[in-house]
């Protein structure tokens, strides 16, 4: 397993590099110079030249990347043009929220998912079924954005009973915080849900129709058995997979669950770099969030060894 | 006049302070449009940072609401004879937040840095100081190269913010992350893109006048999300409320909202002679220019875009400013002139402009209400939406015919012109250039009297109106919303929020 484990890092790090390479080269092929903003509405001739000088934009563009990927290997991802905030200063600010959020809306997500999956499974073909399809159809097609608004005017505006929008740590007050984070949760685990009730159901589908089930019942086994023990065991491969990379995009950031609920996470930090060209934040998020990818990817691997003793042996 | 008038704000400010409530622990929460960048005055240029130095950062001198500049830090102030030198008297027993005293010293080392910071976004607006001279603990004599009708309007902004020097001594380029002003409220904490707390300073100068504890800026981007924070009682103030959701407010009696016309405007710049693409009808010829402002009717755009909360305009000054040029008032729409006009310049069957601009919603709308109505005198627009950093790049690089962009307006009305039309300006982005303009903005820089000043502005404002580098279209207001129990707002046209005196009452 130890092999198996290095095997896979090694694996990691071209991956790594090569997306650090891919999104230097297009942030610079975008137009629009990021000093045209900085520099202020007066855009003084004195102050862009001191700028280009001293975030090394005159530099040739294989120097800057060079220069970047040397600091950043000794875990120094360099300065945000905007607020002078070192990068790695920023990212410590919002991984947190970006988490808390992330796991919060996986929880809606797998609680609503997977028993929704099982259900319509088992009761396939039948009023239950239907009535589950209809509902995670409806979640992967309701638009983020348009559920977020209507939540909050009609939780927090009509009824006052959350708050609309922003962020508390839990740190500070844990039942704020965990309130506040409520609506975006639910609304980013809606359409997670959606998907994970789509892929339960298939796999389960699947394993019910499998010889071993069939056994299983013949044996007089209580159905409940038969269901949760025997068949969902062996249809959760695809689902930790599948739970696992949603994760992984959970953390790369909500861009517009975080923009309309204003949470500072890492969608809305993303999404405001590469408005103001803020290269240093851009380019440190995409290479936390590709190692954040690969990690929850490592831990799916893991977790197979784990459910499917038949892999242990490999 | 000035003189009374400071004396009853400063009778008025001490009447309320008497009678001002046992202020309750209250922490304001004001919502931004955007998030500051970063707070070091010196270095800053956003204008929600502005918003937030207007409770962290005071300044040599602040404005009313008319414009006249009035003493903060500086009690008063009187220029020599020739114009080349300034003495300023100081306030006395002024702390900054770290502890060190206020004094002329102090201002010495702000103006040196805001002169010499490599960072500086400040060296142009304080150009013409040559030195300070410290004549006592609370004097101080600035000398000028030359006289600068501007520099108290620059002073009334970031460029005369006092900041610790001890602070900034040991903070250098770094002082944003920690700033240490000696405003009412001193700098807390900033998580960015979430939040800015700042905290009541005790030891502040005018610390009667300030009721509030502690004060939160929040920046929430959506304007449906802004309003609903403040119509839930999660925000007490939100500035910058879409016009369009003005009904909402005024049918909601737990909100107020108060306005004021910005200093700035928004129009179409052309392109003159900014490299090849300046050479083409448009920017040769100045009647095909009149003919697109006579095609355009200003105040159905007010209405159709704005829903008239905004306010037309065809200057370079808002029609409330007291600088505008009463003789041009805003024109009616003319398209038979227009068209007129279009054949005089020889193209009688009309012909194509190509317009660029920001990829917002409203510019958007903004320039398709402009397009169908130049359509009808026979100017077919085309519009190049494009991201807002592309556009300026364009724009300052000559690739463009005309843009849609604007300006947010300086106090001085210097600011508003010079950069823009005169030969080497700065921003001149249409390298327009007119001696005549040249030596009548250079002149206003220096006359002394807002009489003479007036007159150079006027007689610049008619040959800008008849050539037309600019086509001014509208002005923005300033709208804040508010909790009905915050009382004593007073809105600027420079769309700060100033909290001496505001109060909340339960």
């Amino acid at each position: 397993m130890l092999a198996f484990f290095l095997r896979r890092v090694l694996i990691a790090l071209p991956t790594i590099i090569l997306i650090s390479v891919f999104v230097f080269a297009l942030q610079k092929l975008l137009p629009g110079d990021p000093l045209t903003v900085l520099a202020g509405e007066e855009r003084d001739p004195e102050v862009l030249e001191f700028l280009r000088e001293k975030y090394r934009l005159n530099d040739p563009i294989i120097v800057q990347y060079f220069t970047w990927a040397g600091n950043a290997v000794q875990g120094d991802l360099g300065i945000s043009l905007r607020t002078n905030q070192p990068v790695t200063e920023l990212m410590a600010q919002k991984l947190p929220v970006t988490i808390q959020l992330a796991v919060m809306s996986m929880l809606f997500a797998l609680l609503i998912g997977i028993p929704a999956g099982i259900l319509s499974a088992v009761k396939k073909g039948t009023v239950t079924d239907y009535v589950a399809n209809i509902v995670a159809l409806s979640g992967l097609s309701i638009p983020n954005f348009w559920l977020g608004i209507m939540l909050i005017l009609l939780v927090s505006v009509k009824w006052q009973l959350l708050p609309a929008s922003g962020y508390v740590p839990p740190g500070e007050d844990l039942w704020q915080s965990i309130r506040t984070m409520l609506m975006p949760a639910f609304v980013l685990g809606t359409a997670l849900a959606a998907t994970l009730m789509r892929h339960t159901r298939s796999a389960m589908l699947g394993v019910l129709s499998a010889d071993y089930v069939r056994t299983a019942r013949a044996k007089g086994l209580p159905e409940r058995t038969v269901v949760l023990k025997h068949s969902f065991r062996n249809a959760l491969t695809p689902i930790v997979t599948l739970t696992a990379l949603l994760f992984g995009e959970l953390v790369a950031g909500a861009v517009l669950t975080e923009q309309i609920f204003t949470i500072p996470g890492f969608g809305k930090l993303v999404v405001d770099a590469v408005f103001n060209r803020d290269y240093a934040v851009v380019q440190g998020i995409v290479l936390v969030t590709a190692v954040g990818f690969i990690v929850m990817n490592l831990i799916a691997d893991m977790l197979y060894f784990v459910l499917n003793p038949r892999l242990r042996g490999a | 006049m000035t003189l009374l008038k400071t004396a009853m704000i400063t009778a008025l400010m001490g009447a309320t302070a008497i009678t001002a409530a046992p202020a309750m622990a209250k922490d304001l929460r004001i919502a931004l449009q955007s998030d500051a960048d970063v707070l070091d005055p010196d270095q800053s240029r956003t204008f929600v940072g502005r918003i937030v130095y207007a409770s962290l950062c005071d300044k040599l001198v602040d404005i009313t609401p008319d414009l006249e500049i009035i003493p903060q830090l500086a009690t008063a102030w009187e220029t020599s004879a020739d114009g080349m030198a300034i003495t300023m008297q100081l306030r006395e027993g002024v702390v900054f937040h770290d502890g060190t005293p206020f004094n002329a010293e102090a201002v010495a080392a702000n103006i040196a840095r805001s002169q010499t910071l490599d960072e500086s976004r400040r060296k142009s607006e304080l150009e013409s100081i040559t030195g300070t001279e410290v004549t006592g603990e609370y004097e101080i004599v600035l000398t000028l190269a030359a006289p600068d009708a501007t520099l108290m309007a620059q002073l009334a902004d970031r460029a005369g913010m006092m900041v610790s020097p001890t602070a900034a001594e040991a903070a250098g380029a770094d002082f944003g992350l920690n700033p240490v002003c000696s405003g009412a409220f001193s700098f807390t904490e900033r998580v960015a893109q979430d939040k800015i707390v700042l905290t009541k300073f005790s030891d502040y100068w005018n610390a009667d006048a300030i009721s509030f504890d502690s004060v939160t800026f929040l920046p929430i981007p959506d304007t449906t999300v802004r309003l609903a924070n403040l119509q839930s009682g999660d925000i007490d103030m939100i500035e910058r409320l879409a016009a369009t959701d003005l009904p909402q407010i005024t049918g909601n009696a737990d909100l107020t909202v108060d306005s004021a016309v910005s200093l700035g405007y928004q129009g179409i710049t052309f392109n003159l002679a900014n490299g090849e693409r300046g050479d083409n009808p448009w920017g040769n010829d100045k009647r095909l220019r009149q003919a697109l402002s006579h095609a355009i009717d200003r105040e159905v755009i007010n209405q159709v875009v704005f829903e008239g909360a905004f306010a037309a305009g065809n200057q370079s000054f808002p029609p409330t400013s007291p600088w505008y040029n009463t003789n041009f008032p805003v024109p009616a729409r003319d398209v038979e002139k227009a068209k007129a006009l279009l054949a005089e310049a020889g193209f009688p069957d009309g012909l194509d402009l190509e317009v660029q601009v920001p990829n917002t919603t409203v510019q958007l709308q903004l320039m398709q209400v402009v397009q169908a109505m130049a359509s009808e005198a026979g100017i077919r627009i085309t519009l190049a939406s494009k991201e807002f950093a592309t556009l300026l790049e364009d724009q300052t690089a000559g690739s463009y015919t005309a843009s849609q962009i604007g300006w947010s307006g300086r106090v001085d009305p210097d600011g508003n012109n010079h950069p823009f039309v005169t030969t080497n300006g700065g921003i001149n982005d249409s390298k327009y250039s007119n001696p005549a303009i040249d030596e009548l903005l250079n002149d206003a820089r220096i006359v002394s009297t807002t009489a003479e000043r007036k007159a150079k502005y006027d007689e610049a404002m008619a040959i800008m109106l008849d050539e037309l580098p600019r086509v001014f279209l509208y002005h923005e207001k300033w709208i804040w919303a508010f909790n009905n129990k915050l009382k004593g707002f007073v809105s600027y046209p420079d769309g700060m929020i100033r909290l001496e005196n505001v109060t909340w009452e339960e």
